[in-house]
């Protein structure tokens, strides 16, 4: 048996420390109320031991003493919570040129793949000093994506996308846990992210045999199941053009106006008829059962990619679903408007 | 002794299988769940069996799966839940105020025969093979996924839960109606009180816990779509549904403890409780603000950003009430005459045990740590902390403090100081290593796991075994005084409080006449010097 | 006695409050999918007759005021009054029961039992042959309508609206299941009572069940009262 006693995971990203920190200021504050309890308890039983001459002071209360120690945790639980809350915000959200990549699990193993369309099964190979996002999914049950070495966890859901993100910051191999109870093989659902630094990932990546970028691969997808037929930029296509389309405000035939994110278009992929943009008709299938998750993800790898090539203003009015900048309303003119105007008809009528 | 007392007034089964007496209904539940305490803490032994070495060579990994959940469903929902509430919530409480029985005796003992019932579920779904999908029965896993008897399991919880709210509905009719002359909300015992609270909730929350059960076997049996991502179905609100009852489950099971200690305090400080209208109101505060945190089990789960933000403000307010309480009974011992029986013993180790499950509850709503330490084996800590440190700590002193009173004998002193000892630290050699094990990383649920984790679970599992030989000795010790154990007399302790003021073990119909309440409670010391 | 019949009434509805918080549950739950699945909601409400429903309706009103006059009639001590009100109350709940179990039928007919376990499995788009005839189509339903308020929508859509009916039939059967065996238990504390005031028990003095047994029943009425706009009344413009 191996004779180690860390206290810590080693700290390998850019938020380790500043979760240390947090905790090591709990873990004083804890043990300081601690003791302060114990020690004022054990000092009364002494002080105040039963005695034959000795009477005890029947003493109702204090009302000051009570606002005083209500006080005062208040006060203290209120820091505590600030900080929480600003570290969660600050772990909740990825910065904008994250390194993306998709995992997917299934009982009992994660599979990753890389932009550059590199698969890997429980091990996940990411370089230092650069922000990673991880786009989530599983296959079947709930699952979570935990890498202690990092400070990050997830829940894995199957029925939308969750994300996390890290810096790593140190090279090394590192445990990834699945910490959400997943049935039989719960605690062989490990597996190891490997830091390396940027050169050796570039050359990590450049030997894996990848069929292709994961957009190619999307793009073959969109191909094979036809979304090509009715999702074109001209003007009388039937679907909405997914030019520029990726991250951008979308208005719907009920005059919401909606993110086009990952959730959004796996939904819109799966249950067409949830969200019908402006001036378009409900009449795509869903692709239910028929596309796989991985396939979901290249599609939606894709689509990213459509948006990061067409660079040109939409000035031809090519998606006029996708709002400019100037056109995506203010809180204000959204409430005004709410209510007030019939869906945009655009003379696209089958 | 006395002559006649409720337990030799009528003699035969029928007699105990067919009373309407709340002291009888409380030993029928004493046994029950004594029998379900050892149940669930054998599969705790195979658990810290096989975490003694970091592969899965003990065990298959679903048996090992079976025997947490099973360990976790037998603790909650067929002990803790009841123990404080249904054994010395019913002897006590009626005759604490006073009362010759609870509100609606009939329905008391229906609520046993209920959760005999629903524990008899329990039992058979063990008998099935047992369930392995966690005490949590988060879906689709449970729903879609395993091939365990989960309905007969969920059925027999749902069926418990309704012995639950029996309970509840009687504590607080009789609490509001059946109150001796006298006896103002001002005046209760704050055992009453906290046991009031803990009705409140039992009867408000338990009912959502019975359908989502329900819609658990509807879903596994019929496969309807409720939350089964493939037909449309949220996993996600489970969750929601499970932890509304859950999570104020928890305070269904604490705070008829913290009754206890507020009762063992001041009797072995010989003072007046410092804080009282305080306490009372705290507990009242629990039972509210538990309501409103349960997304704080789910902060990875996929809530939105701002639900965790309130969810987490929420949950620092809910600790303040039990801090309250803690530096309120600390300060009941300040200037008065202490001394250290076991019950005392219990209820000073549950005030330090408690303090620190409490804190450690604090990283866990702080939602910078708690995304690294959700789901670890600091969460276990935690509530074993709280739980075991508190709760079942705070059931046994209350056991000790009125033993004598329920069986009109008193345990050997010396073998149960030592048990309280050999408890104490095994508990704290258990689980104390389970927050390193947790902020390390080690997730729960895992029965195979990394070697550089395996000095701290063998710590752990030593730690159980100390545990263990310091819960069976009570049992031991108690047994032999109900034959060899010396007469305790009316009051043994000397203390205050209306069942002190007849005789032990009570006659049938509590008191011989009907009191007459004119002081306030625990109102030690004669020529009082009375400070404001 | 003051004391007892105090304390009974007050348990009453301390119970009634946790049967609440029961179907609270349930009700909340339904909310939610209804806002994420309303096409499905609007079109599974379509599809259970709305006039047995309003017939239920009314039984159930009625049957609750005959309990109402048999609690008076306890506290008159008319005894033939009471049996005659409570087996009145028995016998429009009795129908009640009657004409939830033409719907179910109607339902398990037109294959709209969510699930494949109880009887065929559901299909809501075509296909549920029954007697020959081909029934229970609510997508084609669907699409008709919706042609016939100029909002036509194309087959897809009808289909995958139909496909998501499952879950509204779902909440339907829990929500009426729940319902209705509530209903049952509610008849057995009917006879019990009637019983008991064939043999003269109750009177001015003491009518303390039947009032309880009053209040049960019209919390179960209560409930019904909600259950019936929100299952059959989602944006009906047609019968």
């Amino acid at each position: 048996m191996e004779f180690k006693l860390p206290l810590f995971p080693e700290q390998a990203s850019s938020v380790a420390g500043q979760v240390d920190a947090f905790y090591l200021f709990l873990v004083l504050l804890t043990t300081f109320f601690s003791l302060l309890i114990a020690l004022m308890i054990v000092f009364f039983i002494i002080k105040y031991r039963k005695r034959p001459d000795h009477k005890a002071e029947q003493i109702h209360g204090s009302t000051l003493l009570e606002i005083v120690w209500t006080a005062i945790p208040l006060g203290i639980s209120m820091i505590i919570f600030v900080w929480g809350a600003v570290l969660y915000y600050h772990l909740q959200n990825p910065p904008k040129d994250a390194l993306e990549i998709y995992g997917v699990g299934k009982q009992w193993m994660w599979k990753f793949q890389h932009p550059g369309g590199q698969r890997e099964i429980n091990t996940l190979h990411v370089p230092t000093g650069r922000p990673v996002k991880v786009t989530l999914i599983s296959q079947d049950v709930i699952h979570d994506f935990f890498v202690p070495a990092f400070r990050i966890k997830t829940d894995v859901l199957p029925n939308r996308y969750m994300h996390t993100w890290f810096t790593p910051t140190r090279e090394g191999n590192y445990h990834l846990f699945c910490s959400q109870y997943c049935g039989t093989n719960h605690s062989g659902m490990i597996g190891e992210v490997v830091v390396m630094k940027p050169e050796d990932y570039a050359e990590w990546l450049a030997s894996g045999k990848a069929e292709g970028s994961m957009a190619s691969m999307g793009e073959k997808l969109f191909q094979e199941f036809g979304c090509t037929t009715c999702h074109r930029p001209d003007a009388g296509a039937r679907g909405p053009s997914l030019l520029g389309l990726y991250g951008r405000p979308v208005r719907l035939s009920d005059n919401r106006v909606v993110i086009a994110d990952d959730n959004y278009i796996r939904e819109s992929i799966l249950n067409p008829n949830a969200k019908i943009v402006s001036g378009f008709q409900p009449i795509m299938p869903t692709f239910q059962g028929v596309v796989s998750e991985e396939g979901l993800i290249q599609i939606t790898e894709y689509i990213k990619h459509l948006s990061q090539q067409d660079s040109e203003p939409l000035s031809n009015r090519s998606n006029p679903a996708v709002l400019r900048d100037t056109e995506v309303p203010t809180i204000q003119q959204e409430l005004k408007g709410r209510g007030n105007e019939p869906a945009a008809p655009s003379g696209k009528k089958p | 002794m006395p002559a006649k007392h409720y337990l030799n007034d009528n003699y035969g089964i029928r007699s105990w299988l067919l009373t309407k007496d709340h002291k009888r209904i409380a030993i029928l539940y004493l046994c029950t769940i004594t029998f379900f305490f050892f149940l669930g803490g054998m599969f705790a032994a195979l658990i810290r069996l096989e975490l003694l070495t970091p592969e899965g060579d003990l065990f298959h990994s679903d048996t090992y799966n079976k025997l947490f959940t099973m360990h976790g469903v037998n603790m909650i929902f067929f002990f803790l839940i009841p123990s404080v509430p249904a054994v010395l919530g019913n002897f006590i409480l009626p005759i604490m105020l006073g009362a010759k029985d609870l509100a609606f005796p009939k329905i008391n003992l229906l609520s046993w025969y209920i959760f005999i019932v629903g524990a008899g579920f329990g039992l058979a779904a063990l008998i099935g093979g047992g369930v392995d999908t966690g005490w949590t029965f988060y879906t689709p896993l449970s729903t879609g996924y395993v091939r365990t008897p989960v309905i007969v399991l969920a059925v027999g919880i749902l069926i418990a839960g309704f012995a639950s709210i029996f309970t509840g509905l009687n504590f607080i009719v009789t609490t509001h109606r059946m109150r001796a002359p006298g006896m103002t909300w001002g005046r209760l015992p704050l055992m009453v009180w906290a046991n009031y609270a803990a009705s409140l909730i039992m009867i408000l929350g338990t009912p959502v816990i019975a359908i989502t059960l329900i819609l658990v076997a509807l879903e596994r049996g019929f496969h309807i779509g409720v939350f089964d991502p493939k037909l449309g179905g949220d996993p996600v609100l489970f969750q929601h549904m499970f932890w509304f009852y859950s999570h104020p489950a928890v305070y269904i099971m604490i705070l008829p403890g913290m009754g206890v200690i507020s009762e063992i305090v001041t009797c072995f400080s010989r003072k007046r409780v410092f804080g009282y209208t305080f306490i009372a109101f705290s507990s009242i505060a629990i039972a509210v603000f538990g309501f409103v945190v349960w997304a704080h089990h789910m902060f990875v789960a996929g809530i939105s950003t701002y639900s965790a933000l309130v969810f987490s403000l929420l949950s620092f307010a809910v600790a303040i009430p039990s801090a309250v309480k803690v530096f309120n009974w600390t300060a009941t011992m300040y200037k008065g005459s202490v001394s250290l029986e076991t019950p005392m013993l219990y209820a000073l180790a549950f005030i330090g045990l408690f303090t620190i499950g409490g804190l450690t509850g604090l990283f866990l709503a702080a939602l910078g740590t708690d995304i690294h330490i959700h789901d670890t084996y600091f969460v276990v800590a935690h509530f074993h902390y709280v739980m075991v440190g508190g709760m079942v700590t705070a059931y046994l002193g209350g056991i000790h403090f009125w033993w004598p009173k329920m069986t009109g004998k008193m345990y050997p002193e010396a073998p149960a100081k030592l048990a309280a000892l050999i408890t104490f630290i095994g508990f704290n050699l258990t689980f104390f290593p389970q927050f390193i094990l947790g902020y390390l990383g080690m997730p729960r649920r895992y029965h195979a796991y990394p070697p550089e984790f395996q000095v701290l679970n063998v710590l752990s599992s030593a730690g159980a075994s100390v545990l263990a030989v310091g819960f069976i000795m009570p049992l031991v010790y108690f047994l032999w005084s109900l034959k060899f154990g010396e007469a305790a007399g009316d009051n043994p302790w000397d203390a205050k409080g209306l069942e002190w003021q007849t005789t032990s073990p009570p006659p049938t119909h509590n008191f011989h006449e009907v009191p007459i309440v004119t002081e306030d409670p625990y109102n030690y010391g004669e020529e009082a010097n009375v400070v404001h | 006695m003051e004391q007892q019949k105090g304390a009974s009434t007050f348990g009453m509805w301390v119970f009634l409050l946790t049967e609440l918080m029961m179907f609270g549950g349930l009700f909340a739950s339904y909310l939610i999918y209804r806002l994420k699945f309303y096409a499905a909601w609007e079109a599974g409400s379509s599809s259970i007759d709305v006039h047995w429903g309003f017939i239920n309706t009314l039984v159930l009103i009625g049957s609750s005021f005959t309990m109402a006059m048999a609690v008076w009639a306890a506290q008159k001590g008319d005894k033939n009054k009471q049996v005659m009100f409570l087996i009145g109350t028995m016998i429009l709940g009795a129908a009640f029961l009657g004409i939830k179990g033409i719907e179910y039928k109607a339902k398990y007919d037109e294959c709209h039992i969510p699930g494949h376990i109880i009887g065929k499995a559901f299909n809501a788009s075509g296909g549920c042959m029954a007697d020959g005839k081909v029934t229970g189509d609510i997508a084609k339903e669907f699409m008709e309508h919706q042609a016939e308020i100029h909002k036509p929508v194309p087959e897809a859509f009808a289909k995958q609206t139909a496909d998501q009916t499952q879950i509204f039939f779902s909440f339907y059967f829990a929500m009426t299941g729940l319902h209705a065996f509530h209903m049952v238990i509610g008849l057995g504390l009917l006879g019990w009572l009637t019983l008991r005031a064939s043999r003269g028990e109750f009177s001015g003095q003491y009518f303390t069940p039947v009032e309880l047994g009053g209040l049960y029943w019209h919390f179960v009425d209560i409930v019904w009262i909600f259950l019936f706009p929100l299952l059959y009344l989602i944006n009906r413009t047609h019968g």
